[in-house]
């Protein structure tokens, strides 16, 4: 903290939508060569104070001082005028467009009155080596996978010669080596005088890399202090208003040797080569991975919604499974791990969400209305889903909610063996924590669970077995005390590699 | 905490506004026709209007469907003047052999339907196996059909056989009830259509699919298959619309139901279907092929802007429809 006076001064700012107030009075400083961290529970008001500091929207009351002179943003290209930059957990890129164009998009570089390319693509290669990814600067955004788009978004800004830099949940799509490279950036920018501002829900990242933590619940700030005086799990406390210490159930007792699920000589072609393995009653059977090892298209093959060749056995018996309905008829349910883009209407209300996949239970001839309602307050009750009614569109509910609406709406099918991929990205603990009683609950019940999850902790405080892939391949199987971040991760990047028997 | 937030009465509004605005259009444009005319409100002039809103009427019923999956079909127009001009051809083939009576009629009927389908069907495979843009597939078919009527009726008018006419003439002309056929056709579509779109799977399963094709997906609905439906459908219910059109007309020719697709997109767009598919509502494009009948039918009762402007004033209105949509999307 070499410069004490803050670049970006926000004094009591409130943001209300209607009638309901979601932040309270909030202060914020942002300093020169600081990184800032944002925290809180989903709902909390972090994404609403980083877009009405980046100009997205106007605050309800409050102000917003840069370098002490009171400034009032009427959109994001007046606070990009004043070097604020906002990097958007959903990405806002043109996706037709080339990594170039878009680094480059709104600030095109001339050369009289045309398009200076060579130019822009000079300074956009030179960007990305920084970040050293391997994206070409001719490529076309939609070619690139969500980490790839995301470093795209990293040199968007730098183009654009940020004083202040906030960046809403930058790591949630990386896998921990891209956020490693994010990190380095971080610092180098740090270095460079720019005031950082994220949000994480990785706590152990916030402690690693920021300066300053700012805490809000409920949309006012909790608290604010250099980030040493704060321990991971004092942060989640005073996130959640409660102690999480515990944040994984004790594992339930696994019950026996019947077979659920097997697959043997299993490929999807471009995704998976030849796997097999076994999933037992009652057991959760974790799959860890790089975003990318083919974990996702593995489970989507099993369960019909791409073609692959292979063997697949429910109950020992072999079974041809071609659709999800056919999945469904087996007992065999699939949870997307793209709750927005996969698997939830977010126009529609919730109870035509929650009957989507199981309406064949609620219809005749005719659907049966009240039984979906019924069917609604069961599973709002049971996943404890909080909606200020029932006449909210999903969209309006918060991350951690829709996850929970996703679960019932999976579980109204009542399957015995469950996939469950990524059911933690991007939600606060308190849901985390809550969803982990849940699947460990399943468990306990007797069902069968395949969990894929890129975070490292969650396969190792639930999965009584772990099975890693790596590029198409499973490259290894951990058991009982083996099932350690060290074991994974040298599975995960070959550097060990027996194969499974 | 989130529990006790109260109601947002924006979005009470909102909803409220979308449900009124089309009944709004329709009190207004009523208002205006009785005060231009003291005949507007009268019985034959109100049942005048609404049956000659069927033939669309019809038609757009199926076109919700296909807009509220987030397809498009252009080829109605064209593909009613076909099948009417098949169902003419078989007709007048069949009467040497079954006479020119209701079994001939019958038969002709049932083979428009089935034309139609098969239309239909046509335009949903090349959508759905063929994975084009429902808007390519259909402008496409749009000229075949409009082609293949000119061809059949070698550039001139294919006529009933008039024994024949006189026979199929009621089922347009005829009343039950004191109520026109095709008014009581037309109703029985509509709500047939609405209970279908509201209270069937196969109507959740259509407004889903518009919302979110990968969502539809990954919830176990067979999006092609519905899709195939919904094409299928559309063409069924252009058999309909072909088996009123053929009695009140008795031919064909290649400036058969011109335009159709314009009026029958505009009323279903009018009617408050979103025209990126995920909603859709029956009763709103019955009021949309209403509102956009009596435009027609009050241009003709006043002498101050030529009728012949009447497409004029449908194009409008679909582009206003649409722009009250996105900003009632935006706020």
């Amino acid at each position: 903290m070499s410069d004490p006076s803050p670049v970006l001064c926000a004094s009591a700012i409130s943001k209300s939508f209607g009638p309901v107030r979601v932040l309270f009075d909030v202060d914020l400083n942002l300093r020169s060569g600081d990184v800032h961290a944002l925290i809180g529970e989903n709902g909390a008001g972090k994404s609403t104070l980083m877009k009405i500091l980046g100009g997205y929207l106007p605050p309800s009351s409050g102000t917003i001082e840069i370098d002490g002179a009171p400034v009032r943003f009427g959109n994001s290209a007046a606070a990009e005028a004043a070097g604020i930059v906002l990097i958007h957990q959903e990405f806002n890129l043109a996706e037709q467009l080339t990594v170039e164009a878009n680094v480059f998009l709104g600030r095109e570089l001339h050369a009289g009155p045309f398009l200076d390319w060579r130019r822009m693509r000079e300074k956009t290669r030179e960007l990305l080596a920084e970040l050293e990814t391997d994206i070409a600067p001719q490529q076309r955004v939609r070619e690139l996978s969500v980490p790839q788009k995301q470093m795209v978004e990293i040199a968007k800004a730098l183009v654009r010669d940020a004083r202040v830099l906030m960046m809403d949940e930058p790591t949630a799509a990386l896998t921990s080596r891209e956020a490693q490279v994010l990190f380095r950036q971080i610092e180098k920018l740090k270095a460079q005088g720019v005031a950082i501002l994220y949000t994480s829900h990785k706590l152990d990242e916030v402690k690693a890399i920021s300066d300053t933590v700012t805490i809000l619940r409920d949309g006012a700030k909790v608290t604010e202090g250099p980030v040493s005086e704060f321990s991971i799990d004092q942060m989640a406390t005073q996130m959640v208003g409660r102690d999480v210490s515990d944040l994984f159930p004790q594992k339930a007792v696994h019950q026996g040797e019947a077979e659920a699920l097997s697959v043997a000589h299993f490929s999807v072609p471009g995704h998976v080569e030849d796997a097999g393995f076994t999933l037992r009653r009652g057991e959760i059977l974790g799959f860890a991975g790089l975003v990318g090892a083919g974990r996702t298209e593995l489970m989507e093959a099993i369960v019909g919604l791409r073609h692959a060749r292979g063997e697949t056995r429910i109950a020992g018996k072999p079974t041809v499974i071609r659709s999800l309905k056919d999945a469904s008829r087996h007992g065999l349910a699939y949870l997307t791990e793209d709750r927005k883009g996969h698997g939830l209407l977010l126009d529609k209300l919730m109870r035509p969400n929650v009957t989507l996949l199981g309406l064949d239970r609620f219809a005749g001839i005719f659907i049966d209305e009240r039984a979906e309602d019924a069917a609604l307050s069961t599973s709002i009750g049971e996943f404890d889903i909080r909606a200020p009614d029932r006449q909210v569109k999903v969209s309006n509910l918060s991350g951690g909610n829709q996850q929970k609406l996703l679960l019932a709406k999976t579980m109204l099918v009542e399957p015995d063996i469950v996939i469950i991929d990524e059911p933690t990205r991007g939600i606060d603990i308190g849901t985390k924590q809550q969803i982990y009683e849940f699947i460990n609950g399943l468990a306990e019940a007797g069902k069968s669970i395949i969990l894929i999850s890129s975070e490292m902790a969650e396969v190792i405080g639930l999965c009584h077995r772990v099975i890693v892939m790596r590029a198409g391949r499973l490259t290894g199987e951990l058991t009982g005390e083996d099932i350690s971040e060290e074991n994974i991760v040298r599975l995960a990047v070959g550097i060990e590699g027996h194969r499974v028997a | 905490m989130s529990s006790e937030r109260s109601e947002r009465p924006k979005s009470r509004l909102r909803l409220n506004y979308s449900v009124l605005g089309p009944l709004l259009a329709l009190a207004l444009l009523i208002v205006l026709g009785a005060s231009l005319n003291g005949n507007f409100l009268s019985y034959t002039n109100i049942a005048n209007v609404v049956a000659r809103a069927s033939f669309i009427g019809i038609i757009a019923v199926g076109a919700t469907f296909v807009i509220t999956s987030g397809g498009l079909d252009l080829s109605v127009g064209s593909m009613s003047a076909f099948v009417a001009g098949m169902m003419i051809i078989i007709i007048n083939a069949l009467v040497p052999s079954l006479g020119a009576g209701w079994a001939t009629i019958i038969v002709g009927i049932l083979a428009g339907l089935a034309i139609g389908s098969l239309g239909g069907a046509a335009n949903g495979l090349l959508v759905t196996a063929g994975r084009i843009e429902p808007f390519i597939v259909t402008l496409g078919t749009l000229g075949i059909f409009r082609a293949l009527i000119t061809f059949l009726a070698n550039g001139g008018t294919l006529n009933l056989n008039f024994e024949v006419s006189g026979v199929y003439e009621p089922v347009y002309t005829g009343d039950i009830l004191g109520v026109p056929v095709p008014i009581i056709v037309f109703a029985v579509v509509a709500i047939v259509g609405e209970v279908v779109m509201r209270r069937t799977r196969f109507g959740r399963h259509v407004a889903a699919i518009g919302s979110n094709e990968q969502v539809a997906r990954y919830s176990a609905i067979n999006v092609d298959r519905v899709r195939l439906l919904t094409y299928i459908l559309q063409g069924f219910l252009i058999g309909i619309a072909a088996a009123l059109y053929v009695p009140k007309f008795g031919s064909a020719n290649s400036s058969t139901a011109v335009l159709w697709e314009l009026q029958a997109i505009a009323a279903v767009i009018i009617g408050g279907t979103m025209l990126k598919g995920g909603f859709g509502r029956i009763w709103g494009t019955v009021v949309g092929v209403i509102i956009l009948e009596l435009i027609g039918n009050i241009l003709n009762l006043q002498n101050l802007i030529s009728p012949y402007l009447n497409q004029a004033f449908q194009g409008a209105i679909i582009i206003i429809a649409v722009l009250l949509q996105r900003s009632r999307r935006q706020s």
